[in-house]
């Protein structure tokens, strides 16, 4: 059994680099670890200026995404006892310019989280005498698409967003989706005239890595390709069919 | 804090790193090659429409461009160079039709249909089009 794993870690420190270099850490080996264990050992132990993001630790908060061994993970959800004999190499998610060491900067993808209207959206401004009730079949249809984390490995899967960054990208018209599915939203149309831009669901070629990578298994991917099919019914039925009936 | 080594860096600014995108990405991981490589093939389904308003052009023009057209499709080097393209067609479509339970979501009776009824669905109306397309061409 391993005594010890190496890691390779990404370091990013713009007052003293103009692009990043790999620094290796030799970390005590534990079978209950996981990467963001050894991480935080390196922090208190051996370098305190690694720089990273982390709260829950339980796979919840979405901070914790960075490239692991080139793929996209959640580094509290990935034994560091998967990866041996090592070295493990460690690096912030692409797709994000590089703030310092493991944390990207998110401005951008905020940015458009709010341009897709993330919240129930209804046309009536009176506040409801009572709650709007929903069936379980009802929750069932956006459910999945509800269990987003916004832990970016979506967008660090995905070519696409880092060779055409005005792309919305996965997760924000997957949560777009989610409030389209739901019984007691009223805003789909005002998603639709974001979303069927050539920056929304038209940029996405269907590579389909994002849904490979999703802790959450929300299929960012199948929520996109049903958007396109929803844009183009719409856009036969405006073609189509006289005013009034649309 | 140590003397600054970045020139360009001013204190409390933030100054981002920009990743450049290498030219060969798509080798990276295979699942970006396979999809690059079904990108790819779209090239072959746009020409094999050229073959095809190409010959109801030399249909159009009479017996003798017909002929001439039919003599092109059977030299040697053109007859392997379909065959190719018509297995390359081959597997876009296997792909392009393995992806269409991923956008349709169809519900029957308040209940969704499984996505192997649907890409089943899928298969039979394509060996419906292409029995079809056989019958015209052979069986007339």
């Amino acid at each position: 059994m391993e005594k010890s794993v190496i890691l390779q870690v990404r370091r990013y420190r713009p007052e003293a680099e103009t692009e990043p270099t790999w620094q290796s850490f030799e970390v005590p080996f534990q079978r209950d670890w996981m990467v963001l264990d050894a991480l935080n050992y390196i922090k208190d132990r051996l370098d305190g200026s690694l720089t990273y993001r982390w709260a829950c630790r339980m796979g919840v908060c979405g901070s914790c995404g960075m490239m692991v061994n080139g793929n996209p993970v959640l580094t509290c959800a990935t034994y560091v006892e998967s990866l041996l004999p090592g070295p493990i190499r460690v690096e912030p998610l692409k797709g994000f310019p590089v703030i310092r060491d493991l944390v990207g900067d998110l401005t951008d993808f905020l940015a458009k989280l709010e341009r897709v209207q993330p919240w129930i959206v209804r046309q009536d401004q009176q506040v409801p005498a009572a709650e709007h009730l929903q069936t379980p079949e009802q929750l069932a249809e956006y459910k999945q698409y509800s269990m987003c984390i916004n832990c970016m490995l979506c967008y660090a899967a995905c070519p696409i967003y880092e060779l055409e960054p005005a792309f919305i990208g996965p997760a924000a018209i997957a949560l777009a989706q989610r409030y389209n599915m739901d019984s007691r939203d009223q805003g789909a149309q005002n998603r639709m005239d974001v979303l069927s831009q050539h920056d929304g669901i038209w940029s996405c070629t269907f590579v389909g890595e994002c849904s490979v990578v999703c802790p959450k298994n929300v299929d960012p991917a199948g929520a996109i390709q049903r958007y396109k099919v929803a844009a183009t019914v719409d856009w036969f039925k405006s073609l189509l069919l006289p005013w009034g009936k649309r | 804090m140590g003397k600054a080594l970045n020139p360009s860096y001013k204190l409390y600014h933030p100054k981002w790193y920009r990743r450049r995108m290498p030219i060969f990405w798509w080798l990276g991981r295979f699942s970006y090659t396979k999809f690059i490589t079904r990108e790819l093939t779209s090239v072959c389904v746009a020409y094999s429409a050229v073959v095809l308003l190409v010959q109801i052009w030399a249909l159009g023009r009479g017996e003798d461009a017909y002929r001439g057209f039919v003599d092109w499709l059977r030299l040697p080097g053109v007859l392997w160079f379909h065959l190719a393209v018509f297995f390359i067609v081959l597997l876009h479509s296997i792909t392009w039709l393995n992806l269409a339970p991923k956008a349709l979501v169809l519900h029957l009776a308040g209940r969704r249909v499984p996505d192997t009824v649907i890409l089943a669905g899928h298969y039979l109306a394509w060996l419906a089009a292409s029995g079809l397309v056989a019958w015209l061409l052979i069986g007339t």
